[in-house]
């Protein structure tokens, strides 16, 4: 019959119609999560994994100390054993945070932390779950009163959700930490964008931590703490209106204790009060009564609208950590022998309701190789980031800056060419990545304006310094020319008056000294630096054997 | 006579020496003090007849800028002395070669010695022949009614020198003149710019006809040349006319440099000039009065001639020559001692020189 075959399309198309699998769209954006190669896969492992740890460390306000092992099983097999000494976790939340995606606790909090989203490491986790079929191997532990506790977890990638495979209680000699282990594909290789590089180049803006790191070639690196201080807990806020987006938005609606739209506001956002929130729900042309749970995704977009409409002050500000112009010279001077250096931290600024702030640090000189780009190091909340240079706002800035005015060349479009290491420090509650794979940092024009600001100030310490090098160096190259004739006039008097040897010896010392008393003594402007370490420098550069 | 002369040179040499040499034993910056030789440090009064010094100095010690000549003025001194007391002589290229031993303050070029050279003598107020440098350069050439008398110098016997006595060539004049003594009936010296006219007026005799004394300057005199001009229209009284080319550097540094000397060798002036001489042609009113062809002014031929209208104290000094430079300047134009050719080879004998010696009023002061 011609009923039967008149099936309604939409039914057929039902049939292909189905929940993604988690593991499907991880195949398919591993790339955003900074999966996209064997030897990027390895790093972004060990960084979620080595992010997490000093996040809980300090929330914990414990110096954290960090084992990370690479250990090399198979051709491009791995096993990564990252362990804290941090604060645990308690044993039900265990396999929801490693096996679980999007399962965290800093999501809806604002803070400046590393981790944002809870995706890093349950990304990890499926990694090495599909690229070995391991599973992920936990054991965390809270007091010395309580066990430690083991899992072996999968993730069940139709339904995201954690599969424990084994559960134990453990003898373990630690108070109170986390250790994960995971097998995964990856490859590893020194050099720029390494997970040595990594290492380093988080210890440099971490002088608390303590990293102790052996490599796949069983070399042991031990990064000591420079510091005894924890950096100041960063405070929660609750978001700033202007930061919205609709599907947090949402989300805040959802989850609410508040009965009404205006008790929402201002339980929920920072800077609300009665009266702005009320103002809010009338430019948005909404009851302040409604109810949160009742409002629609087009009402939402209509409060989004009349946020923009209201006026509301800049959230507070003191919620930023930043890592301080001497901690940030003093991890300068660890890694690079330069002979200037020079630190900034701005103050706090806003984009988009979210405050942050931008530091920046110079060396200059010393062994520094003078004919090539200038050495970039970029950080987002104390995080290196290694890869996707040229989209960041970083980068941009930096080309944007005219180092000309500084003493250094630079071509259009290009780095400037000098001996010099830059280092910049973004501190955020949010910090706007271009990706989940946090990168690249977001083209902000208040980002951007800021880092500018930042470059310029330490870009004119380092013109006086360049300055005051290059009068030095012409004056002291006055000096020696004009030493070169003083035997002449010696040889000349001595022939004119007959003088005796020693006489004419006596009219060259004096000149020379006469020469000193009548130019001034030629400072020493370059910098001793005492916290340079050799050995902690070589660290992550290539050796000669791998560039065969 | 010349040992005494020679003592006061050395004298002065260790006395510069030793000023030197006591700074230097106080912990003084040692210096050399000497007078700046320029247009711009001289001046011009028509009463002593030629460019003097004036006060403005230059100084070398130990800077950067200067040390390397200080070096050098001494060990130029040092080899002066060496010189003197040996009684021998240095050519200025000599001076360039034998600095060549002095490794990093050796002098790159030949010009650098010169100035160096030159600026001892100012210091000392001596001439270079007295410090025992001499030039390579000619003195240039003399024909006509003249007997020098110059010495043999292997017998020391007097020798008499015939001018008239060259046929188609000349006497040159040696680059030292002092000794020399004269002997002359004629009525004026004729000093010529180009040895082309001088050889025109020698084919001709042109020195019989009008009784007179020959002299190829060549170019802006030597200072023989004009040493040797002022010695002999001193000693016998002699007039002097100068003939150039009709430009401005047959003005303003042929004959004024004749006259009064020159700004670079201010110190030594007095001596190396003739103030007697008067400039009988080609003037700017001859262009005209005689018809001559030209060549237009180049645009160094107009800055010459500004320069000298703003810088040059002779010209300043006289309102005839401010006349004829301002008047070449606007006829845009200049002519050569032999233009005269395009009357007659022999127009020049003829009639140009007669009638410009029987008008006193045509030539410039």
């Amino acid at each position: 019959m011609a009923e039967k075959e008149d099936v309604p399309i939409a039914i057929e198309l039902a049939k292909k119609q189905r929940d993604i699998s988690i593991a499907s769209f991880f195949e398919k954006n591993r790339h955003l999560l900074g999966f996209d190669n064997p030897r990027k896969s390895l790093l972004t492992t060990i960084k979620e994994a080595v992010d997490n740890s000093l996040d809980a460390c300090e929330e914990a306000g414990i110096l954290p100390e960090i084992n990370i092992e690479v250990i090399e099983m198979a051709e491009n097999k791995f096993r990564v054993i990252v362990e804290d000494n941090g604060p645990g976790i308690v044993k039900k939340q265990i396999p929801n945070i490693f096996a679980k995606l999007l399962y965290g606790s800093k999501f809806f909090k604002l803070s400046q932390s590393r981790g944002q989203q809870g995706i890093g490491i349950s990304a990890s986790v499926l990694y090495a779950q599909l690229t070995t079929g391991k599973p992920a191997r936990i054991t965390s532990r809270i007091s010395k009163k309580h066990d430690a506790h083991y899992y072996e977890l999968h993730i069940d990638t139709q339904n995201n959700k954690p599969q424990i495979i084994k559960e134990d209680v453990v003898e373990w000699n630690k108070e109170h930490g986390t250790r994960i282990e995971l097998d995964l594909e990856g490859s590893y290789q020194k050099g720029d964008q390494s997970v040595d590089q990594y290492l380093k180049q988080t210890a440099i803006v971490n002088p608390h931590v303590t990293l102790i790191y052996t490599n796949p070639k069983a070399e042991q690196i031990i990064f000591p703490k420079a510091s005894e201080q924890l950096p100041k807990k960063p405070v929660e806020i609750k978001p700033h209106p202007y930061g919205i987006e609709i599907g947090i938005l949402l989300s805040m609606l959802k989850m609410t204790e508040a009965r009404t739209l205006q008790s929402f506001l201002m339980n929920e956002f920072s800077r609300v009060g009665y009266g702005t929130a009320k103002l809010i729900c009338e430019n948005a042309a909404l009851l302040p009564k409604t109810k949160p749970k009742d409002i629609s995704r087009e009402a939402a977009e209509k409060l989004i609208e009349g946020i923009k409409k209201t006026k509301i002050i800049s959230p507070p500000v003191d919620c930023i950590s930043p890592i301080g112009q001497e901690l940030l010279e003093k991890g300068l001077k660890k890694e690079i022998n330069a002979e200037f250096y020079t630190a900034i931290t701005r103050p706090p600024a806003v984009y988009r309701g979210n405050p942050f702030i931008v530091e920046a640090g110079i060396a200059y000189g010393g062994q520094q190789n003078a004919e090539e780009s200038m050495h970039l190091l970029r950080y987002a909340n104390r995080v290196p980031l290694l890869y996707q240079q040229g989209a960041c706002a970083v980068t941009k800035s930096v080309l944007n800056t005219a180092w000309r005015n500084y003493g250094l060349s630079q071509s259009r479009g290009a780095l400037p060419i000098g001996p010099v290491t830059l280092v910049v420090h973004i501190a955020s509650v949010w910090v706007p990545f271009t990706s989940e794979s946090k990168e690249a940092i977001a083209h902000y024009p208040e980002i951007i304006k800021e880092i500018k600001l930042a470059l310029q100030e330490c870009g004119r310490k380092l013109a006086s310094y360049v300055g005051k090098k290059r009068r030095i160096q012409f004056e002291s190259k006055k000096r020696d020319y004009i030493r070169l004739f003083i035997p002449h006039v010696g040889e000349a008097l001595k022939e004119l008056l007959t003088l005796k040897e020693s006489d004419e010896k006596k009219v060259e010392e004096l000149l020379a000294q006469i020469l000193e008393k009548k130019r001034g003594k030629l400072e020493n402007i370059e910098a001793k630096n005492l916290e340079y370490d050799e050995e902690f420098a070589k660290i992550g550069e290539e050796d000669e054997e791998d560039k065969e | 006579m010349k040992k005494t002369k020679n003592k006061q040179v050395l004298k002065e040499i260790t006395d510069t020496a030793d000023s030197v040499y006591s700074r230097i034993k106080k912990k003084k910056a040692p210096e050399l003090k000497m007078p700046l030789r320029a247009l711009s440090n001289v001046k011009y009064d028509p009463k002593d007849g030629f460019f003097e010094l004036l006060g403005k100095m230059k100084e070398r010690t130990l800077t950067a800028s200067t040390i390397k000549t200080f070096a050098q003025t001494l060990r130029m001194m040092s080899h002066a002395k060496n010189i003197i007391e040996e009684d021998d002589i240095t050519t200025k290229r000599e001076m360039y070669y034998i600095s060549k031993n002095w490794a990093e303050a050796a002098f790159k070029e030949q010009p650098e010695s010169d100035t160096v050279m030159d600026d001892m003598e100012a210091m000392m107020m001596v001439n270079r022949e007295q410090l025992g440098f001499i030039p390579e350069e000619k003195g240039g050439e003399v024909a006509g009614k003249l007997v020098v008398i110059d010495k043999d110098s292997d017998t020391g016997k007097e020798i008499k020198i015939d001018c008239t006595k060259f046929g188609s060539g000349a006497y040159s004049i040696p680059i030292s003149v002092e000794h020399l003594k004269f002997e002359t009936n004629a009525k004026f010296i004729l000093a010529i710019e180009t040895a082309g006219m001088f050889q025109r007026l020698l084919k001709h005799n042109y020195w019989k006809k009008a009784n007179c004394i020959l002299v190829s300057m060549g170019g802006v005199p030597t200072r023989a040349c004009r040493r040797f001009i002022r010695r002999l229209s001193d000693e016998k009284n002699l007039p002097v006319y100068v003939f150039t080319d009709g430009d401005m550097y047959g003005y303003a540094n042929i004959y004024r440099t004749l006259k009064v000397g020159s700004g670079n060798a201010a110190h030594i002036n007095e001596y190396f000039c003739v103030p007697r001489a008067k400039f009988l042609g080609v003037t700017p009113q001859d262009i005209i009065d005689y018809k001559l062809p030209t060549h237009p002014l180049k645009e160094v031929d107009i800055k010459r001639g500004k320069d000298a209208l703003k810088n040059d104290p002779f010209i300043q000094h006289h309102k005839e020559w401010r006349k004829a430079l301002e008047q070449m300047n606007k006829m845009k134009v200049r002519s050569e001692q032999q233009a005269l050719a395009k009357w007659g080879l022999n127009y020049v004998i003829e009639k140009y020189l007669p009638q410009k010696l029987k008008n006193p009023k045509s030539w410039l002061p």
